[in-house]
């Protein structure tokens, strides 16, 4: 049955860390009024249009710079990648064409749809929960790569 | 200016949190993702407590026309259960579980200098650049 992995949990740096996140949220919609949809911000810098530019570049340099300011008080986290290149181009180009059809992502639908009790980002977030559980599933478990 | 600058200031304490929540190292989304394996309940809690802050602040926005600052404020007002929306995100699943990179986790891991999410982003782009000629296509079509 299930087994929870208690020597990986965190669970105070990720409710914290979740509450961060949940504050840039909420930044982003009471100051700027929009949505902190990370896909989005993203794809919609490749259909530029006047005057909504420099606010997506803003938001983006933010995201990027953020291991640096990190880094200015601790040690940046671990970050491991198992996945291979082939493995990791096929997902970047899965989430791509899959966040910009599904209009969102963990961000857009999954925190913000959720915290505005939108059914479509309930039903975008079950999908793509699940579709992640049952891939994860075939890779280690069916499969065993 | 006034946009843009706290436009930026969401987009760092954004990453910020993805660090601190762990969310930034693909490791720990498969271990929340894997609940056949060692399961991680990690991310659950991420998403709790991001969810605790953006209720909050989503009912105050909602009883506002504009923003702290002044400007419109723009909440999605679609409903549509449609096709697109569900196989959509499927497709985004299937890749967030091959790699456990979502697109913040994969900007973020980019900033931190792994090349890996560099490839990632690339990758995720040009996925979208693929929906965006798919599109026009139709469009046109």
């Amino acid at each position: 049955m299930l087994t929870i992995a208690w020597e990986s949990f965190t669970p105070w740096s990720a409710l914290f860390g979740g509450l961060v996140i949940g504050l840039a949220a909420a930044l982003f919609i009471l100051l700027n009024g929009r949505i902190a949809g990370i896909s989005g911000i993203l794809g919609g810098l490749l259909v530029p249009e006047k005057g909504h530019i420099a606010w997506r570049v803003a938001f983006l340099a933010g995201m990027i710079l953020a291991p640096l300011g990190w880094m200015a008080l601790t040690a940046l986290p671990d970050i491991r990648v198992d996945a291979g290149y082939p493995v990791v181009i096929l997902a970047g180009l899965l989430v791509g064409i899959g966040t910009s059809y599904g209009s969102g992502c963990t961000s857009g639908h999954g925190v913000c749809g959720l915290s505005r009790f939108s059914l479509r980002s309930v039903v975008a977030t079950l999908s793509f929960m699940a579709a992640g559980f049952v891939t994860v599933y075939l890779v280690r478990h069916a499969f065993g790569i | 200016m006034k946009y843009t600058f706290s436009s930026f200031l969401a987009g760092l304490v954004f990453g910020l949190g993805l660090l601190l929540s762990g969310m930034a190292n693909p490791e720990k989304v498969l271990g929340f993702l894997d609940l056949a394996g060692a399961w991680d309940p990690s991310l659950a809690l991420v998403m709790a407590g991001a969810i605790i802050v953006g209720v909050i602040a989503f009912a105050i926005a909602r009883q506002r026309h504009v923003s702290f600052l002044g400007f419109d404020m723009r909440l999605p007002s679609g409903d549509e259960i449609s096709t697109r929306l569900v196989v959509g995100s499927v497709l985004f699943g299937l890749g967030w579980g091959l790699a456990g990179f979502c697109p913040g986790p994969g900007l973020v891991a980019l900033g931190a200098g792994e090349p890996k999410a560099a490839v990632f982003v690339a990758s995720m782009v040009a996925g979208m650049v693929v929906f965006q000629l798919i599109e026009r296509r139709r469009q046109s079509a």
